[in-house]
């Protein structure tokens, strides 16, 4: 097996008195689709808050292709081939849909302020070429039909997927996506299991967090079960299924 | 498709140069021309100004002392110490944008009410050192300040010009080139807006969080429109002074910081033409309620009471609103 894309050693998060991650110890391969479930509060969102640069953990180290990155703010994760969705929305409400997305280009994007001021011909090409990509990616999660819609003005459904194309727009080896079926009904969720799928048949490394079971049994690789900020299971969805522990947990035993 | 994604901006800009072009002409004495001027004046400020709130979310209360330091730096270098007045606006500029810079770094972590009152502060200060430093800046009496000059040509508003055989009043000349820089400078700012840095100052503004994970350096981007509008204002700064011939420690003041702010949600945050309307509004205003004597200050807080009320957004987005809303209705239902 090859390194994998993500290791987290040891990892521990302390709120006050309360460990919300509790000496974590997983790895995420390349190219799977890798879910983290578990019950409300068992550290899920925390966990990919420090994964991806919101929190610094207390203990523990998290390696991204094998180089550690504790205590890199976000913004130093997107050019490493990180990026994420959020549980509840960070859509910039005061921009187009289209405009959100080109946002995820940002990193792309190589123009000097003086370029930008006059509005040199590199600018006005390079923007078009930006402006054809994002309808492309809008159109790839399904929002084609939002392209000049103000994104105050979308749909909760379609703006879930506006934040996968978001995140996609910003090329990331490795993409985590914060419980993406929340809210969503039984033909949104369909919808965004075959997206999944598709993003992640494009070759990038998907990590879910998220509550329907129904979807992450479809569409996961491998699962990592947390329980009170431990890890309770680890395995495919088969194993899963049949853990007694996670069933205990679930059921309440 | 296509014809979707391309953005509109020729069409506002020539918009604006038609109504800059018949405006003198309707205009019927110098005076009515000066107050042009200052409109133009104020609404450049504001555009750059709006760059950094309305587009950037970021609330600067300190605008006028950026704008009160370009105008003693160019009155004292251009007066006390014979530069020229070109070379002294540019001084002054480099100078503001570099004091921004340096502040911009740890102001611009502060978020909200703390940020106001840090920029609140630091014009504050500015306005202090030049009412205090009596030696230097005149104190409170004012300094006379140097007609603008460039290879000896002065440009005073009270002198008679010839350009290919039309004669102007130096008022004239002013209004020409205070109307071409506000052109000029609606232009820069809807490139800056219309690009990968303004599409960053915005999703600053819509969801910090977000515009981080996707790589955007947001410290970096606020201090970055931070000092771009400090240095609007510090040419403005010059620029006023160098016109009104006289300037006094109020350009800095508080008062005149709350003005800018004003004008720009007035007529509305992250809207170019929208801040212009404005500063036409809160320059015109005390001269059409002039009439009003004691009544002014009443009537002049009311009128901004009850827009704020019923037009939270601004005036211009809420009437290009209300002159939208029939389209967007068809627009939306085909979306459904």
């Amino acid at each position: 097996m090859s390194t994998p894309i993500i290791q987290v050693e040891g990892l521990s998060k302390v709120f006050g008195g309360v460990h919300a991650i509790e000496n974590l110890s997983f790895s995420i391969q390349q190219g799977h689709i890798h879910s983290v479930i578990g019950p409300n509060g068992a550290g899920k969102t925390t966990l990919f808050n420090l994964i991806t640069g919101i929190y610094t953990p207390t203990h523990g180290d998290i390696k991204l292709k094998g180089e550690s990155i504790v205590g890199l703010d976000p913004s130093q994760l997107a050019p490493r081939g990180m990026c994420r969705t959020f549980q509840n929305l960070q859509i910039c409400m005061n921009m187009t849909a289209l405009e959100n997305v080109m946002i995820g280009q940002h990193l792309q994007f190589k123009s000097s302020l003086l370029a930008t001021l006059f509005r040199l011909p590199c600018v006005v090409q390079a923007d078009q070429q930006a402006r054809e990509k994002a309808a492309e990616l809008m159109d790839f999660v399904g929002c084609a039909k939002y392209l000049n819609t103000e994104a105050s003005a979308m749909p909760y459904g379609a703006l879930k997927r506006l934040e996968i194309a978001r995140a996609l727009a910003a090329k990331p080896d490795i993409l985590l996506l914060d419980e993406p079926a929340a809210g969503l009904n039984g033909a949104e969720t369909a919808e965004l299991d075959t997206l999944i799928q598709k993003v992640a048949q494009s070759g990038v490394t998907v990590v879910l967090v998220e509550h329907d079971m129904k979807l992450v049994m479809n569409i996961s690789d491998y699962l990592l079960v947390l329980d009170y900020g431990k890890k309770l299971a680890e395995g495919t969805p088969e194993e899963i299924r049949h853990n007694p522990d996670v069933i205990a947990a679930y059921l309440g035993g | 498709m296509m014809q979707a994604l391309k953005s509109p901006r020729l069409g506002g800009l020539s918009a604006l140069s038609c109504v800059l072009i018949i405006l003198p002409f309707t205009l019927s004495n110098s005076f009515q021309l000066d107050v042009a001027i200052q409109v133009g004046i104020a609404a450049i400020v504001v555009v750059g100004l709006n760059l950094l709130v309305g587009f950037a979310g970021q609330i600067s209360l300190g605008h006028a002392g950026f704008m009160g330091m370009g105008a003693y730096m160019s009155a004292i270098l251009s007066g006390t110490y014979g530069w020229s007045p070109l070379l002294a606006l540019i001084f002054a500029a480099i100078c503001v944008g570099g004091l921004a810079f340096l502040i911009g770094g740890p102001i611009l972590r502060l978020k909200g009410h703390y940020l106001s009152m840090a920029t609140l502060g630091l014009g504050i200060i500015i306005a202090i050192v030049i009412n205090t430093e009596s030696w230097l800046t005149g104190g409170p009496d004012g300094l006379v300040v140097e007609p603008l000059s460039l290879f000896g040509w002065a440009l005073s508003p009270f002198d008679e010009y010839h350009l290919l055989g039309i004669s102007l009043s130096g008022t004239q000349v002013w209004y020409i080139l205070i109307a071409s820089l506000l052109v000029f400078a609606v232009w820069l700012a809807l490139n800056i807006i219309d690009s990968p840095t303004g599409r960053a100052l915005r999703a600053v503004h819509g969801s910090e969080i977000a515009a981080q994970v996707v790589g955007v350096n947001t410290a970096h981007y606020k201090v970055k429109v931070f000092v771009i509008s400090a240095v609007f204002a510090s040419v403005m700064g010059s620029l006023s002074a160098h016109y009104t011939g006289f300037i006094t420690p109020n350009i800095a003041g508080f008062h005149h910081s709350i003005e800018l702010i004003t004008m720009v949600v007035l007529g509305g945050m992250a809207s170019t033409y929208g801040v212009i309307l404005g500063a036409v509004i809160l320059v015109l205003l005390p001269q059409v309620l002039a009439d009003l004597q004691e009544f002014e200050m009443l009537a002049f807080g009311l009128i901004l009471m009850v827009t704020m009320i019923f037009m939270p957004k601004g005036l211009l987005p809420t009437l290009l609103n209300l002159l939208n809303k029939p389209k967007q209705k068809t627009t939306s239902e085909e979306a459904a």
